[in-house]
């Protein structure tokens, strides 16, 4: 039983030589990414703005464009809705309620004197919740019971803190991998890599804010997911560059580059595909719910693959990287 | 590296069938689990997957304490002691009055200072005290420890009588934990947040009070009475016994009728016997949750600590109060910062396309492992379900939480753990192709892969612990399955199919290689 070569034996394909196309496909993704996230802005999620989501099953199909105006009639600011996944699953979102003073205070006292809470004044959130739920309970009284899937509400300091938390974890895992990619590799790898892993991160923020797609937590898990992957995918094609720097001394760099990616091209075209067959299996079956963030890592596989070929190795080459840099110590035949 | 030492191959299996034996109870029925833990020993394997709110259905509350209430009032009854102490020691001072904090006291003479530091640093070692230049103003604030420990003690108080209540709902493992300074976390599977909050809510605050004597001078309190709720009650401010000082409460029998007999601690026993002897004669009144229930008078000093409060109720209700008041008050205000409810209907929704998902991710896969590398693809498949098994088994054994975003992690992996067979199948190719026979070009396939494999391991190992550090929640959940997906992976991939490998190559000593 032999197995079936989709790549190839040997390819031969003069990626380097395409080096300017791909710097000018690199260039517009980037400064188009940057522009969009300064001018659209990423639409950030109530994980990081703060506010509340609700999500519910109606009985029957419902009328969206009169729960529109049912629910920003409630006074409680923009009301949106969207359908989620389905034509009976819909998604709330009530943006954050401005607590009156007033009303602090004398819930903080009510409370104090230790009465039952529900006897105090509500959170306005609570009061928002509740003034929606009432809402659409009576435009389906006639047809069924809602049920209510999902509720969240995140307050403004915690999402302020979900930001900043979400931002540190992106950049020490940058810290993290440039400094393994520097301990394992020499530096110009290392400074290569970071590239094509800010290259990465850019360019999938940028097609977030281009679609406008919800920017949340699990955005934050999927781009430190595709920066593990992308630099997976960069030290495995820098680990031949190497090897190759070892093995043919006098062969052009230019030509070692593109001979060391059309090695490694079967095995970095496989891993992806093998990866991305499961991840369309969950953008298939996953569920709403998931949905963001298999659509984030599904952008990020493609465009780390991309960035490892297309960037990552052309920008070593412009380190100028010498072969006396690269150690011979270890042994070529382990 | 053809060869693989007895001892390597015998512990690649017994890890296999381990596996495969402690991923098992995920998948039987749950009567075939019961009996299994009733009668096998307790490390067979008998544990599932433990799911997460997301997958379960359940409600996620995140408090925070306003501990800056404790904090005055803290510093209220430093003022207090202070007043009394410089009084009873004949310290002269013009004023005193609380700060943020603390207390400032201006005395009339500066020669005083000394004795008004001595005393304030004997009623709490936790103090900065500064003395203005004039000797007359001192101020005295807690210090960082002074502040830790009134935090510390307030969020634990306030963990323990939310622990308390929450299991009087009944619910299976609630979580309850501190989350950084001056929060509390809970999570409630199979509970929805408003019954939550309610029961969270449900204080009962017991103090007893001084009646106020009519026409004396100063502050008073106003309650309303229990049993009439237009009638009120002048009482002095400050509570002589408050709820905190309970040791213990139950329900019990007076003259036939149902009273909650009490037990002070040490410190308000102390307390109850001196204001008992100094007020005989005196009425005093019981208030629970800002309502007088009773105000007996004082007949002899209470000197042990116990007592009895009466106040008309029914037997159910004399239970369900001492269970309150056992379950004391919130010392502190608390506040929902952030809550997440997923219903039932939701949860198991996402369970079963989750299923689904990594059901045909897994199909997909194996599918095409099998076509791409033969023979080869299949020993790959070998070492992927041996992967699955695996990940379920550490996770069950683990008792770790999956999430939805988990299952993702684990259809990820799914998808990437085939990464290191490529890596090993191609550089096989590369090397029959540069003239190797089979058996060398196997070995070198092996061992040069080996440092890209572990290279590209690790940098996506950072990742996952990065994420388990700085993610909460369901995001944890996907760090969780993600990184024990890489180790399992990279055990499956190398040990599992090469072991394979060698097995076919030593049956059948082929000329050529189905790669």
């Amino acid at each position: 039983m032999k197995g079936l070569r989709i790549i190839p034996e040997e390819t031969a394909v003069n990626f380097i030589g395409m080096r300017y196309v791909a710097y000018v496909i690199s260039a517009v993704l980037i400064l188009g990414s940057i522009f969009m996230i300064s001018t659209k802005g990423l639409n950030f999620g109530i994980d990081f703005t703060g506010g509340t989501v609700i999500e519910i099953k109606t009985p029957v199909e419902p009328d969206l464009a009169e729960m529109r105006t049912l629910l920003n009639g409630l006074a409680l600011g923009a009301i949106s809705i969207q359908e989620f996944g389905a034509k009976d699953d819909l998604l709330i979102r009530l943006p954050q309620q401005v607590e009156d003073p007033i009303v602090v205070k004398e819930r903080e006292e009510c409370r104090a004197e230790s009465k039952e809470w529900d006897e105090c004044p509500p959170m306005a959130q609570e009061l928002a919740i509740e003034d929606v739920r009432q809402a659409i309970n009576d435009t389906f009284a006639e047809d069924g019971e809602v049920d209510y899937r999902r509720v969240e509400y995140v307050g403004p300091q915690v999402g302020e803190e979900l930001k900043q938390q979400g931002m540190i974890a992106v950049f020490l895992s940058m810290i993290g991998i440039l400094a393994y990619v520097w301990f394992r590799f020499e530096w110009q790898f290392g400074v290569a890599a970071i590239i094509a892993l800010l290259h990465d991160t850019v360019a999938i923020m940028g097609l977030f804010a281009f679609a406008q797609m919800d920017f949340d937590l699990s955005t934050v898990a999927a781009i430190l997911m595709i920066a593990g992957y992308s630099i997976n995918d960069t030290v495995v094609v820098f680990d031949r560059i190497r090897e190759n720097l070892r093995k043919y001394k006098k062969m052009p760099l230019t030509e070692l580059f593109n001979m060391s990616i059309n090695q490694m091209l079967s095995r970095t075209l496989m891993t992806s595909f093998t990866t991305l067959l499961a991840l369309i299996a969950l953008y298939v079956l996953g569920g709403e719910v998931i949905r963001g963030f298999v659509d984030a890592l599904i952008i990020g596989i493609v465009v780390g693959t991309y960035s490892s070929v297309f960037v990552a190795a052309p920008v070593l080459l412009l380190t100028n990287i010498k072969r006396s840099e690269v150690q011979t110590g270890e042994a070529q035949e382990a | 590296m053809v060869n693989i030492a007895p001892w390597k191959a015998v512990l690649t299996i017994l890890v296999c069938v381990l596996g495969f034996a402690y991923a098992l109870p995920n998948v039987m029925p749950l009567e075939t689990r019961m009996w299994m833990q009733e009668n096998l020993p307790s490390w067979a394997p008998n544990k599932t997957v433990n799911l997460g709110l997301d997958l379960r259905g359940g409600a996620h509350l995140l408090y925070e304490v306003d501990v800056d209430v404790v904090v005055r009032e803290r510093a209220d009854n430093m003022l207090q002691d202070m007043r009394k102490s410089l009084r009873e020691d004949r310290i002269g001072y013009s004023r005193i009055g609380v700060i943020p904090q603390g207390v400032r006291i201006t005395l009339r003479n500066s020669s005083d200072g000394e004795d008004a530091r001595r005393i304030l640093r004997r009623s709490n070692a936790n103090l900065d005290i500064d003395t203005s230049s004039d000797g007359l103003t001192i101020e005295a604030v807690m210090n960082d420890q002074g502040l830790r420990e009134v935090y510390d003690n307030t969020i634990s108080q306030s963990i323990e009588i939310v622990r308390r209540r929450i299991d009087e709902l009944g619910t299976t493992e609630p979580i309850i934990q501190r989350q950084g300074e001056d929060r509390i976390l809970i999570q409630a599977p199979g509970a929805d947040s408003e019954s939550l909050k309610n029961i969270i809510g449900t204080t009962a605050k017991l103090t007893f009070h001084l009646l106020k004597d009519p026409g004396a001078p100063g502050l008073s309190k106003t309650f309303t009475m229990a049993e009439d709720p237009t009638r009120t009650m002048e009482v002095e401010p400050r509570a002589l016994i408050t709820g905190e000082m309970l040791e213990n409460a139950a329900p019990a029998f007076q003259d036939g009728q149902p009273v909650i007999s009490f037990r002070l601690n040490n410190i308000g026993g102390r307390r109850f016997a001196d204001v008992t002897r100094k007020n005989v004669g005196k009425p005093f009144a019981i208030v629970l949750d800002g309502q007088v229930l009773s105000a007996p008078v004082i007949r002899e000093p209470i000197l042990g600590g116990q007592g009895q409060i009466s106040g008309g109720f029914t037997v159910q209700e004399a239970s369900d109060l001492a269970l309150l008041l056992r379950a004391g008050a919130l010392p502190a205000p608390m506040h929902v910062v952030e809550e997440r409810t997923v219903g039932p209907s939701l949860g198991a929704d996402s369970v079963e396309s989750g299923r689904q998902a990594s059901i045909y991710g897994l199909i997909l896969v194996l599918c095409f492992m099998g076509v791409l590398y033969g023979l080869f693809g299949l020993m790959a498949n070998v070492a992927l379900a041996v992967n699955v098994a695996l990940i379920f088994a550490i996770l069950s054994g683990l008792q770790a939480t999956l999430t939805l975003p988990g299952i993702a992690g684990i259809v990820l992996t799914i998808g990437m753990a085939v990464d290191a067979n490529v890596l090993i199948f191609e550089r096989i190719r590369e090397e029959l192709s540069a003239g190797r026979t089979p058996i060398s070009a196997i070995d070198a396939g092996y061992s040069r892969a080996m440092s890209t494999i572990i290279d590209s391991n690790l940098t996506t190992l950072i990742a996952a612990f990065i994420l388990f550090a700085f993610g909460t929640g369901p995001i944890k959940g996907f760090a969780v399955t993600l990184g024990i997906g890489i180790v399992t992976s990279f055990f499956t991939a190398i040990m599992v199919t090469r072991l394979l490998v060698i097995t076919w190559l030593r049956k059948k000593r082929p000329d050529t290689l189905p790669v």
